[in-house]
């Protein structure tokens, strides 16, 4: 009996200690699942998957790199030359068309003869770019030559200044404007909140009574609790045609409307924690400085501010880290375009919108797929470099006696 | 001596109006959304489902989805956040490898919840073989909440004074019956505060519920874990943003908005309530 207990308390003690492990092994699952998905994106093809690229044989050019082959198919080059191959107009070729140029009893009833056809239509342009599914392609054709698949690049993911990620034949996936989006967006809301808040903060800690503060204080708590959603119903509502009529725009979702309502979500915590670290600065300090002749004003300029330093910061990059990582409110007001931020009154695009509003109508596992998680762990790492942040300089407050 | 005191006044005046103003906005948002919706909600509003794509009729489905995905997420987080806590209160100690689980539960508690609805949908949705569905759903917001479930339970057990724990392992009883019999009794009202709290997160999350389990439209309940349900932050999303007829849409949405709020600042307060109260009763 008393061995069974034993063995019964052992068991549970050593499920406690399991899920001791617990956070730690969802983090660790976090990153493997991130990475693996959106790491695959770099050994996706440049074209859309299922298809190639065919030119004639003739043809110098050897492989293109997405954003060439965009402008190829937008019209925006027209010559070979631009593309290092020799000066030659540039023929459009998408599968559908070859149809107009065979009669349909010509391709066989399984359209087994279609890679022939095509072949050879290949072969009498010289100047031809042909966009076809790999079942169909004349690969092995007589004067045919089917460009390199070339993989997506770091460099063109990172440095890229376009995100068309639905654009045939090859999707552009630059994700500069939507981390400049995020930081565009995330730094005016600071600006915005962080004196507001600062304000609220030395309000509540040194001149409000304690009455008025007893019923303050946790109704700012308390707000921090709304749900980002609802935060986002009022920006479309409210904020967004007021900034429309007020700045008389075309439309009023734009990155300021993205700012206003993440300054107001990130005002209750930087107001709590700015609060709090004031008021941790000791009695004997605060008295000090008083007896010594100096004004409320000043302490709180030279003493209680210096000493809270820390704690205040910390609210600030805690403040930072919600705004970045904002996703619904984000969503609903900044017009989501996906262009390089220039100035307030322009829709602005953010990597968590991003995400939100693509990630349902991009097929599992495909290219589109891995690089919305590649976002994913762009935003995952500059979280955890701010919550990183946040730590170390809150750890600098205990020691700072 | 002059210049100071106008400086001071000066200051101090801004401070005061700062304030008033910023507390005030802030419960203006909230008196706006009260206000526009309290005409909405009836009896109808929240027992019938939507209607005429969903301009009318009520958000009866999103109500019981947001439901079973509380009680879902609660099911995986509330255990497995006690016990962590458990391990780390009362047996880790304080050497390296508490402060590195610390860290981790922080760091847990700091990721977007995007991040969390792109793991959920991996993890749970594709590799898992869920689907969208109450289960992966579940699964998300679950360890979505962990940190914060298990934060409130280490704060609940570290307020209960060291006597009690020597004194009932000093009448023989052993440690895990110590925790059983009298630390966990006294923490549980402390506890259930935490999980309130996580109730009132959990209802109002959007981003993680995207692509785990939220239905656009689904009139009908579910009739497993396995089916997808509507849930009231998307509702609201996609009756806010995407509707076929916005401005009919609107007063639906400001009803549920409001019943958004309702939940989950009803929880917010249920749980600073309990708190005074149980934090009163525990000092006597």
């Amino acid at each position: 009996m008393k061995q069974l207990r034993k063995i019964a308390e052992r068991t549970v003690e050593t499920l406690l200690t399991a899920s001791g492990a617990i956070t730690t092994l969802v983090i660790f699952l976090i990153i493997v699942f991130l990475f693996k998905e959106g790491l695959g994106l770099f050994n996706s093809p440049v074209v859309e998957k299922g298809y190639v690229l065919c030119v004639h044989e003739k043809n110098s050019v050897a492989d293109l790199t997405a954003y060439q082959i965009k402008q190829i198919f937008d019209a925006e080059v027209e010559n070979w030359k631009a593309l290092g191959g020799k000066d030659e107009a540039i023929e459009l070729f998408r599968f559908e068309e070859i149809f107009n140029h065979y009669p349909e009893a010509e391709f066989g009833e399984d359209y087994q003869y279609l890679p022939d056809k095509l072949g050879e239509y290949i072969r009498h342009s010289s100047g031809i770019i042909a966009f076809l599914p790999k079942r169909y392609a004349p690969v092995d054709k007589p004067g045919v030559k089917t460009l390199r698949e070339a993989q997506i690049r770091i460099t063109d993911f990172f440095f890229g200044k376009e995100w068309m990620p639905t654009s045939t034949p090859a999707p552009l996936f630059g994700v500069l404007p939507l981390i400049m989006g995020t930081l565009w967006v995330s730094f005016f809301a600071i600006l915005i909140a962080m004196p507001l808040g600062m304000g609220v903060a030395i309000y509540l800690s040194e001149l409000a009574n304690e009455r008025v503060r007893k019923i303050l204080k946790p109704t700012i708590e308390l707000l921090a609790g709304i749900p980002s959603v609802v935060y986002g119903f009022f920006g479309l509502v409210v904020l967004v045609p007021f900034i429309q009529q007020l700045f008389d725009l075309p439309v009023g979702e734009t990155a300021l409307a993205g700012s206003v309502i993440l300054a107001i979500m990130a005002l209750p915590t930087i107001i709590t924690v700015a609060e709090d670290a004031m008021r941790n600065t000791p009695r004997a300090m605060r008295e000090a400085s008083l007896a010594l002749g100096a004004t409320p004003w000043q302490t709180i300029c030279r003493v209680i501010i210096p000493y809270a330093s820390s704690g205040i910061s910390a609210a600030v990059v805690l403040g930072i880290g919600r705004a970045v990582g904002e996703t619904m409110a984000v969503l609903m007001v900044t017009g989501n375009a996906a262009v390089m931020p220039r100035t307030l009154f322009e829709p602005v695009r953010t990597i968590p919108a991003t995400i939100a509003a693509e990630l349902g109508e991009a097929p599992a596992g495909g290219a589109h797929y891995q690089s919305l998680f590649l976002l994913g762990c762009i935003l995952f790492i500059i979280t955890m470099i701010i919550s990183i942040t946040a730590e170390v300089i809150s750890k600098k407050q205990h020691h700072a006696v | 001596m002059r210049f100071n005191q106008l400086n001071q006044l000066i200051a101090f005046s801004i401070f005061r109006i700062l304030g008033a103003l910023i507390v005030g906005f802030l419960l203006l948002i909230l008196g706006f959304i009260i206000w526009q919706g309290v005409g909405v909600i009836s009896w109808d509003f929240l027992t019938t489902a939507p209607t005429d794509g969903m301009t009318a009729g009520g958000i009866y489905p999103a109500i019981v989805g947001t439901l079973y995905l509380v009680i879902g997420s609660m099911f995986i987080a509330f255990p497995l956040g006690v016990m962590s806590a458990i391990y780390t209160v009362e047996y880790a100690g304080n050497g390296k490898i508490v402060r590195f689980i610390r860290v981790m539960t922080n760091n847990l508690g700091s990721i977007p919840s995007i991040i969390f609805g792109l793991f959920g949908m991996a993890l749970f949705v594709n590799s898992l073989g869920f689907g969208d569905s109450i289960i992966a759903g579940s699964f998300t917001l679950g360890l979505l909440v962990l940190p914060l479930i298990i934060r409130t339970t280490e704060e609940a057990l570290k307020a209960i004074p060291d006597h009690f724990r020597t004194g009932s392992l000093a009448l023989g009883a052993s440690k895990l019956q110590t925790i059983h019999r009298v630390v966990l009794p006294m923490a549980f009202p402390n506890i259930i505060t935490g999980l309130i709290l996580s109730i009132g997160r959990v209802s109002g999350e959007t981003a993680p519920i995207l692509f785990t389990v939220a239905a656009y439209f689904l009139p009908k309940l579910p009739e497993s874990i396995f089916d997808q349900v509507m849930a009231l932050p998307y509702h609201l999303y996609v009756i806010a943003t995407s509707g076929t007829d916005l401005e009919a849409t609107r007063p639906i949405a400001y009803g549920t908005a409001l019943v958004l709020i309702a939940i989950v600042l009803g929880m917010n307060l249920l749980a600073s309530f309990l708190r005074r109260y149980f934090g009163k009763r525990i000092n006597v």
